[in-house]
């Protein structure tokens, strides 16, 4: 079917991709329209819409999602920078947008509404862009001295975040800084500025518990469960204990129906629910080996643009699932965060396609070019 | 030319490293620190990958810890937190005796969504349970909810009916009950709590605001065992005569309401508060009428003529008078502007201190009370805590109503007690304050020691001025209106006090409102009684009189003979030899 002889596109491909990733993403993909019909139902019912309203749009997304994943996986690193910096700009004018023209949803203006597409949230595409744009420049930074790409990444961050920050959306802040903050360790960062930075940062989070009351609200209402609201995550809790070691079985949950957010924020929780923590546990095992695989690709890598953009691709992937995640099991305070390709969500879907197309991309074994990749010690 | 110059730098070089290198050390260390080095980020990805394995196998390791907890007992508990009763605290008297205590009972509850047959599962549990509205049922069963209730607080036989009937989708969930085994007596210190044990009125609320509610939500405190007794001040033993007096005083002088209250004087605690009517705090359903209000403290009351005691301790400790002024009541009756303020039990002659109080002397307190003038007067009042809401362990409580412009003739009616409004509440704890040497406390429903009561305690009046005030009302006690309380033994004082009721903004010449408070022993007084009467009528022995004396004094008396001993309070048929040193000393009226 696909011969190493004949170098066709498809044979190529084949050969050259990282299969590990590629089959725990498919499998991913897959497991997420299934765990999606335990935790969209309840939801569809309780807006009203029809029984599998969610289910039916994921798998339309994910087909539109499989075929762009496929496409970005064909590209070179090349292509990759250049597909980045051509969303990047795009999205950003767009979440510039969402600004004056979004639709307001609980407080936060984060979608555009496109005519007859539905809506969308640009910020989710400016992830992956963003991470590729970073990463691309710390490379150059490390191996061009003399042009400033660090003092680039280090500008691309406010550009990026500032919006974010308006509209507000601190879940999609947090993470993006996150991320650019650990590709900055990976490129280099001198610990001085790792150890002052981290200082500063957790000097930053006690001023601001004992300044902001609404972060102090938050966190204490995370330390001491008795104060407050806490209902989210108690219910989500007793999901994870009716479920118990094997769920209750498809369909058979009961507290699905009263948490909120059990399509998107939630979903974990349901799974635990319906199909048992083993599941739960296989999910961990999926994310774990895309994340843990990629970053094995980048730490071997040559290319310092590989090594960055794989690395970072890999920490939005596994921050954002592993953030998400601890929220479910009440490991962290409540955040507002998707579970990558398992959630409910067009635009998060799309995102991750193309986000993990890239890291595909990027993870591809290719002949070692003299020139490419030189690394200059 | 270039070769020389480069030994020449080759020199330097060597001449300037001795003392550079340490500085080319420090500087190289700055380069470093500002240059990103691509050559780290090898390892530093395997630091990365070292991060996200400990993340990983933390979150299995929960996924793990919550699938082995045992589930199932937590898993109901915690899906019924917010609605089943949580348990309490019990409550106890003084004496460790239970006011309140939580019972545990079983609700039953149905899942719609598991109901197969919702008319035949209507049809069975209405036919076990005959309280239950069928149609109402019906109805919950057909929602898609997950959770409804079908009734709270079943029998244990009920229980056993209803398990029988054997309804998929039917469960129970234990939860607590709180009964109050004392039924009616304590109602109004208590409060009640609610069907899911929330505490909504009196001490139940207050035990809940001090973060009960909290606790429960940590799923701490699941049986009353758990949680400590709150120890009140009441005795269960005072507390009953007390609301069996006014009961009988109620129907006696067809009042239409009365309260009581007994209180120790060294240490604000009270020791019995009942308002009538009450209700069953086991089944307050009528909790809420207007009348079953708590007269003792949402109540405020002009208190009448027990308001000349504080009018006369405030003349006395500010020096403007002393035990053996006098003041002359000639004419009987005082103007101000278009007002006229008469004498109730007229001398027409020129009264000392002590009778000033014995004949409850309008025109005296007023005298007295202008004496300080205006100003002192508020600043008294407001000393004495009557001019503001008091705020006691019951969190119901009502300000009090105070003229909003005070000028000359408001000081002159509050110095006999009308004009003002206060809480009975308040006006006993400034009358403790008067007799017990002149410490000012808070009333509390908590058992505390004299100790703690000193400590929150303001001194608000000289000891002399308290001397006096013990003096005047045991003088009233023995020759004045106050003699239908004075039990032998216990060398009883007191002041009654009746105020014409305001009906329409007009004081109604027929319609009290009495009050009557008396001190036990006088000389060195340990506890204050309060009786109130609304409204209570004339009857044959009392010739026709509604007067304080006639019901609040008759009710006080029957509460001392009857609580004194209970209270240890030993009687005393010798008088005390020296009771009142001070008002001997300056040969006040009446002191020989």
């Amino acid at each position: 079917m696909v011969s190493r002889a004949e170098p066709s596109l498809s044979g190529r491909w084949w050969w050259s991709i990282d299969r590990l990733i590629l089959t725990a993403l498919v499998a991913l993909m897959v497991s997420g329209v299934v765990l999606l019909m335990a935790g969209g139902p309840p939801v569809a019912e309780r807006l009203g819409l029809s029984t599998f309203h969610f289910v039916n749009r994921q798998a339309a997304y994910l087909a539109a999602a499989l075929v762009i994943f496929l496409g970005v996986s064909l590209m070179s690193p090349r292509h990759v920078r250049r597909v980045a910096l051509f969303i990047y700009v795009v999205s950003l004018a767009m979440v510039v947008a969402t600004l004056y023209f979004g639709v307001e949803v609980k407080g936060a203006k984060r979608w555009l509404t496109m005519g007859p597409l539905g809506s969308v949230q640009p910020s989710e595409f400016l992830k992956p862009a963003f991470v590729v744009l970073a990463a691309w420049a710390f490379a150059e930074g490390t191996r061009r001295p003399d042009l400033p790409g660090t003092l680039f990444a280090m500008l691309l961050l406010p550009v990026t975040i500032v919006p974010l920050v308006m509209q507000p959306d601190f879940g999609q802040t947090m993470l993006v800084s996150l991320v650019w903050c650990g590709l900055f360790f990976v490129a280099g960062l001198h610990w001085f500025w790792v150890i002052g930075l981290g200082g500063i940062g957790a000097v930053g989070i006690l001023v601001a518990y004992e300044l902001v009351p609404h972060v102090r609200a938050r966190i204490e209402r995370f330390m001491d469960k008795g104060s407050g609201d806490t209902f989210q995550v108690d219910t989500a809790l007793e999901s994870f204990a009716q479920g118990g070691w094997l769920g209750k079985g498809p369909g058979e949950g009961t507290v699905k129906r009263i948490l909120p957010d059990a399509h998107t924020d939630f979903i974990f929780a349901v799974t635990a629910e319906e199909f048992g923590i083993v599941v739960c546990i296989l999910l961990v095992v999926l994310f774990a080996i895309i994340v843990l695989r990629s970053l094995f690709v980048a730490q071997k890598a040559e290319d310092p643009f590989i090594r960055l953009a794989v690395t970072g691709l890999a920490l939005l992937f596994g921050i954002q699932a592993a953030i998400n995640m601890m929220v479910n099991l009440h490991m962290m305070p409540a955040k507002g965060m998707t579970l990558p390709f398992i959630s409910y969500g067009g635009s998060s879907l799309l995102s991750l396609a193309i986000g993990t197309g890239f890291l595909l991309a990027l993870t591809r074994r290719r002949p070692r070019a003299v020139d490419f990749g030189s690394y200059r010690r | 030319m270039s070769h020389t110059r480069e030994n020449e730098a080759a020199m330097d070089e060597a001449n300037g490293a001795t003392e550079a290198a340490p500085r080319r050390g420090r500087l190289a260390w700055l380069r470093d620190v500002f240059r990103m080095s691509g050559e780290k980020s090898e390892p530093r990805v395997g630091l990365v990958i070292l991060g996200f394995s400990a993340l990983f196998i933390a979150i299995t390791a929960r996924l793990v810890l919550l699938a082995t907890l045992p589930n199932e007992q937590v898993g109901l508990r915690r899906a019924t937190a917010t609605a089943t009763s949580s348990a309490r605290p019990d409550i106890v008297d003084r004496n460790g005796e239970v006011l309140a205590t939580d019972i545990r009972t079983v609700s039953v509850f149905a899942e719609p969504r598991k109901i197969l047959d919702k008319d035949e599962a209507t049809e069975l549990l209405t036919a076990v349970l005959p309280d239950l509205d069928a149609k109402e049922l019906r109805e919950k069963l057909g929602t898609k909810k997950g959770f409804v209730w079908v009734q709270r607080e079943i029998t244990p036989r009920q229980q056993a009916e209803v398990h029988r009937l054997g309804i998929p989708g039917v469960g129970f969930v234990p939860e607590n009950k709180r009964v109050y085994p004392n039924g009616t007596a304590a109602a109004h210190i208590l409060g009640f709590a609610n069907i899911d044990n929330v505490g909504i009125a009196g001490m139940e609320k207050y035990i809940d605001s001090q973060g009960l509610q909290d606790l429960n939500g940590a799923g701490f405190a699941t049986e009353s065992t758990d949680l400590k007794p709150v120890k009140l001040s009441i005795d269960l033993r005072v507390q009953h005569l007390l609301r069996d007096e006014l009961m009988k005083g109620m129907e006696r002088f067809k009042a239409i309401a009365a309260a009581g209250a007994i209180m120790d004087v060294t240490t604000g605690e009270v020791l019995g508060l009942a308002s009538l009517p009450d209700f069953d705090p086991n089944n307050p359903v009528d909790a809420l009428e207007k009348d079953r209000i708590n007269r003792m403290s949402v109540g405020v009351y002009e208190m009448g003529s027990t308001f000349k005691a504080l009018t006369i301790a405030m003349a006395l400790d500010s020096g403007k008078a002393n035990i053996n002024s006098s003041y002359s009541t000639a004419g009987g009756m005082m103007r101000f502007g278009r007002q006229v303020i008469k004498e109730y039990h007229g001398t027409g002659r020129t009264l000392t201190v002590p009778e000033v109080f014995l004949h409850s002397s309008n025109m005296g307190s007023i005298k007295m009370a202008l004496a300080v003038g205006v100003e002192g007067h508020k600043a008294f009042l407001k000393k004495m805590m009557q001019l503001d809401r008091m705020t006691t362990e019951l969190p119901e409580s009502a300000a009090p109503i105070v003229p909003t412009r005070w000028g000359e003739i408001n000081t002159a009616t509050i110095a006999f007690g009308h004009g003002l409004a206060v809480a009975p509440i308040q006006a006993l704890a400034a009358v403790a304050a008067l007799v017990n040497g002149g410490y000012l406390m808070k009333p509390t429903f908590l058992k505390r020691s004299e100790e703690d009561a000193k400590k929150t305690a303001i001194r608000v009046i000289k000891p002399e001025t308290s001397e006096a005030m013990r003096f005047i009302m045991r003088l009233n006690g023995e020759k004045g209106s106050a003699r239908k309380a004075d039990i032998p033994g216990y060398f009883v004082g007191g002041k009654t006090g009746t105020a014409e009721k305001v009906i329409n903004g007009r004081y109604a010449k027929n319609k009290n409102f009495t009050t009557f408070t008396a001190i036990a022993p006088s000389d060195k007084p340990k506890y204050l009684f309060l009786a109130i009467y609304d409204e209570p009528k004339g009857y044959a022995e009392s010739g026709g009189y509604s007067t304080a004396a006639w019901n609040a004094g008759v009710t006080t008396g029957k509460l001392i003979e009857r609580a004194a001993p209970i209270l240890g309070l030993t009687p005393r048929f010798d008088p005390p030899p020296s009771p009142f040193p001070l008002m001997a000393k300056l040969g006040a009226w009446g002191s020989r």
